[in-house]
């Protein structure tokens, strides 16, 4: 107990130390000539090394912020993409670096897995550790208690048997783990407490390990599909028709269970008084009814931004909404060949949503096989800008209006490649042109119709309904993740807040009594109490003044009358303690 | 629901007020300051003088008073500046609740309320710890009114930066943030930032200190010579630890809690978002800056710089992050 205590609170601290001293050769030099075995084990340590495990943890700090400079891949691909496109050099450079994949990345993966071997390789040997200082006798009283941080010495009236014995029961009481030896000329217990200073810093780092796992559980064995739902249609979830799935390795769409989600309608709010913050959104509330499974009672519910549907570990979220105009399409020979909603994408705040018709099996009037596409913008509040141009000024649809150019030629729905329902591909395709020759713009409101030349047809816009869009997860180990989240935060609680205290007591016969000798008359004791923290502890200097206060009270004399406070010749050693003593002495004088 | 404008107006009143009144605190801070300054050179200049004829009596020096004995009687600025100090917190925090009732929701609905509000938990914290400094007689370094000065300085700079650049008008909220989880995730923030904060200033003093110390021992110029009525580099060391590390496990909690919201939100409780992963960037940094405090050669000024910059982290976090980056968080309409 020589050497002062070090000022480190944190966990990682003198344990570790005192369990590597054999270490101390191979850090700094390196033998010559190393063995295959020794040089593995000399690596060994450097990776379970408490700097490697820092610079690691800096490195991890540091490669985590390109993820939120540069578009990711699996957050946003389409911002990917035109990075690439805008970016032709730095680009696809870049993405060798794999800076649009950061947190799958080569080097991400290198630097977390090494951390967490780092990790593994340090935690598991403090723990053996760990296991035998949580045995282990208290150490042995120092000869000179004057010389600890914290020191008193009381004279007490009681013998000096019973003082050793109400002060060990003082300690106990106050939760140390006491051992009480004999020495020549009286007795001294040594007390200690705040393993779980120790035990806490354990579990915090296996922990994370835990988390580590659970989330990659999650990642293997997880979902998630996107799809999109007009009002009054129904979405099945096996085999269902997605508009985009993604799952890990050991998971595919045929884990998905067979449930059936209907969107009754879709509720949508938005500020419509305050100028200030006109247009924000107020609500977003999609009624569906949800069946588990076929021939299940259906339930109604409404899913809300932070209310999704929770079942059987699936979980649907509402992530979307928009507008879907009411189409129909007659052909030239009178047909109806299409009628339906056609969701448009809302494309800013104000709801200027794009969209495209596809009509593959339409008849002209000269009873030629036609097709034909319509592209164009929906606006649920329209007005005109100073040029003319309209846009929206309200995500509301108060005054809803479609603009739309038709083309005919080939869709390029034939050749089998698959293709996006919300764009045309317009390789195959030409304008519907009026008589001056330039490519008409049809601007219909609710009710209209317009009617193409040339006997192609005519388009309705008979009225708007509204779509949402859904998000479909499954992500296993998410409970177990938070269970081991909050574990770790316990341990990390227990690893800094709990002080690791040790307190010897010394009982002596007071000087110039007979304390030894039987039947003479018992001439009181003299205690000495003495206290050592591990780092700095602000409540070292309070909790030795409990124990001399304890111990008096319960040898039934009046606490403090006649401590005598802090020892001389202390003052040396070190700046803190001071302040500290004078703490304390300033409790006992109150 | 619609928003009471008479309230809204009354809370920015409170807020003007509120700032005026830091205002005379920060100054009162500094005379504080100022006034140690000169009591430590007195009393140096007095020890020196008493040890001269202690000399020349040829005794020991043992008769010195000891050097709790420094600690100056009454502050009657700082007295006056703690005063002010609960005034201005008084009005802010009345700022702060007539904003809540004007939109019927907690006051943290954008950023400029984010900014108000966490400014209230600032000086809360610090006044909170003030009380209890004075509860233990101002007694084992926990008078922590030298600090005034360098908290309420970036109280007030937050304040002025809030109002000028990021005012909107008290709406109601966006249904994304309607969720309880709002109140329970964003005040665990609030808290952990307001320690990062205070720990911040303090480890800014002390690294200003452990210089003047070092200058001091090699004999030369101080400079700042205000810093010799603050503690020690080790006592100012030890305070900032121990807020860094309440903060910590406050900060690992306003994670836990956003991924519990997120889940809740956008079905998944981890996505690498930009602010989750500078909240992440954050924690990483804090948690290198506790272990570098544990290793050996790098306890001291490298591991406060670490938690500098974990500090300048946290602040982009809450600035460059919210206004630059397109993001999931992005929705507070700034």
């Amino acid at each position: 107990m020589g050497t002062p205590p070090r000022t480190d609170e944190t966990h990682l601290d003198r344990l570790r130390e005192d369990a590597e001293p054999a270490r101390a050769g191979a850090d700094t030099a390196v033998p010559p000539a190393l063995g295959p075995g020794e040089l593995l084990r000399y690596a060994w340590r450097q990776l379970t090394s408490m700097r490697t495990a820092l610079f690691l943890l800096m490195l991890l700090a540091v490669a985590a912020v390109p993820g939120s400079v540069f578009p990711q891949r699996d957050i946003d691909p389409v911002a990917v993409r035109r990075y690439l496109v805008e970016h032709e050099t730095a680009g696809p450079w870049l993405d060798r670096l794999q800076v649009f994949d950061v947190y799958s990345s080569v080097w991400f993966s290198a630097i977390y897995l090494l951390l967490f071997v780092s990790l593994v390789g340090c935690v598991l040997p403090r723990a053996l550790v760990h296991a035998r200082a949580v045995r282990a006798r208290p150490p042995r009283t120092p000869a000179r208690l004057a010389r600890l941080p914290e020191h008193r010495q009381v004279a007490v009236a009681a013998a000096p048997a019973d003082t050793a014995r109400a002060a060990e029961e003082v300690l106990r009481s106050a939760r140390f783990r006491v051992d009480v030896r004999e020495e020549p000329g009286g007795s001294s217990a040594a007390a200690e407490r705040g393993h779980h200073r120790e035990t806490g810093n354990l579990v915090f780092h296996l922990s994370l390990v835990g988390l580590l796992v659970s989330v990659a559980s999650g990642s293997l064995l997880g979902y998630e599909g996107q799809r999109l739902v007009v009002e009054g249609e129904t979405f099945v979830g096996v085999r269902g028709d997605w508009d985009s799935f993604a799952a890990g390795p050991w998971a595919g769409e045929e884990d998905v269970p067979p449930f059936a989600l209907r969107l009754d309608r879709m509720d949508v709010e938005f500020e419509e008084d305050q100028a200030s913050a006109l247009g924000q959104p107020r609500l977003f509330a999609a009624d569906v009814t949800y069946t588990p499974r076929p021939g299940a009672e259906p339930r109604t519910q409404t899913v809300e931004v932070n209310t999704p549907v929770e079942d059987d570990g699936v979980q649907i979220n509402l992530s979307g909404n928009g507008y879907a105009p009411v189409l129909r399409f007659t052909d030239g020979q009178g047909r109806v060949v299409h009628t339906g909603a056609v969701p448009f994408l809302p494309q800013n705040a104000n709801y200027d949503s794009r969209g495209v018709l596809k009509v593959p099996d339409a008849t002209d009037a000269s009873g030629e096989q036609v097709q034909l596409g319509f592209q164009g913008v929906f606006l649920p509040t329209v007005t005109r800008g100073e040029d003319g141009t309209p846009r929206s000024i309200f995500p509301g649809d108060a005054n809803p209006m479609l603009a739309l150019v038709a083309y005919t030629g080939d869709l390029g729905l034939d050749d089998g490649t698959p293709q996006s329902e919300y764009v045309l591909d317009l390789a195959g395709l030409h304008a519907v042109r009026g008589a001056d020759g330039r490519p008409i713009g049809y601007q219909l409101t609710p009710g209209q119709s317009v009617t193409l030349p040339d006997g192609l047809g005519t388009l309705t816009f008979e009225g708007v309904t509204r779509f949402a869009s859904f998000d479909v997860r499954h992500t296993p180990g998410q409970s177990a993740a938070l269970l081991f989240s909050l574990l770790a935060t316990a341990g990390l609680s227990a690893s800094l807040f709990i002080p690791r205290r040790r307190v010897w007591v010394r009982v002596r016969p007071a000087a110039g009594g007979s304390g030894g000798a039987a039947g003479g008359s018992p001439g009181g004791s003299t205690v000495e109490v003495g206290g050592l923290s591990r780092g700095s502890d602000a409540g070292l200097a309070a909790e030795v003044d409990v124990v001399v206060q304890r111990l008096a009270e319960r040898l039934g004399e009046p606490p403090g009358a006649r401590a005598d406070g802090a020892a001389p010749g202390v003052g040396d050693d070190g700046t803190g303690n001071d302040q500290a003593r004078t703490a304390a002495a300033s409790r006992e004088s109150t | 629901m619609s928003v009471d404008e008479n309230l809204a107006g009354i809370s920015n009143v409170l807020l003007y007020g509120a700032m005026t009144a830091y205002v005379v605190a920060m100054i009162a801070f500094a005379l504080d300051l100022a006034d140690g300054q000169r009591t430590a050179k007195g009393e140096a200049a007095r020890r020196a003088r008493l040890e001269r004829e202690a000399a020349k009596a040829g005794g020991a020096v043992a008769t010195l008073p000891p050097p709790a004995a420094l600690a100056r009687g009454r502050r009657r600025a700082a007295a006056v500046a703690t005063s002010v100090l609960g005034v201005a917190f008084l009005l802010h925090l009345g700022s702060v609740v007539t904003r809540g009732f004007s939109v019927d929701r907690v006051p943290w609905g954008n950023m400029f309320e984010f900014a108000v509000t966490g400014c209230l938990v600032v000086t809360g914290v610090f006044l909170a710890a003030l009380v209890h400094a004075r509860r233990n007689g101002f007694a084992g370094g926990r008078d922590l009114r030298y600090l005034g000065t360098f908290v309420v300085g970036p109280v007030l700079l937050t304040l002025g930066l809030a109002l000028r650049a990021w005012y909107v008008e008290a709406a109601e909220l966006v249904p994304a943030l309607d969720s309880y989880w709002l109140i329970i995730h964003v005040a665990v923030a609030f808290l952990a930032s307001a320690l990062f904060t205070i720990g911040f200033s303090t480890t800014v003093l002390q690294l200003v200190q452990d210089s003047r110390e070092t200058r001091q021992r090699e004999g030369r110029r101080t400079g700042v010579s205000f810093m010799a009525a603050l503690p020690s580099a080790q006592e100012l060391e030890r305070t900032s630890a121990r807020l860094h590390a309440v903060a910590f496990v406050l900060w690992t909690f306003t994670i836990i809690a956003g991924a519990i919201w997120a889940q809740k939100a956008w079905s998944r409780y981890w996505g690498w978002d930009a602010k989750e992963v500078w909240s992440f960037v954050i924690w990483v940094a804090y948690a290198a800056y506790l272990h570098a405090r544990a290793t050996r050669g790098w306890d001291g000024r490298r591991a406060a710089y670490l938690s500098m910059v974990g500090f300048t982290c946290l602040v982009a976090n809450f600035t460059i992050v919210n206004i630059y980056f397109v993001g999931l968080h992005s929705y507070a309409g700034v």
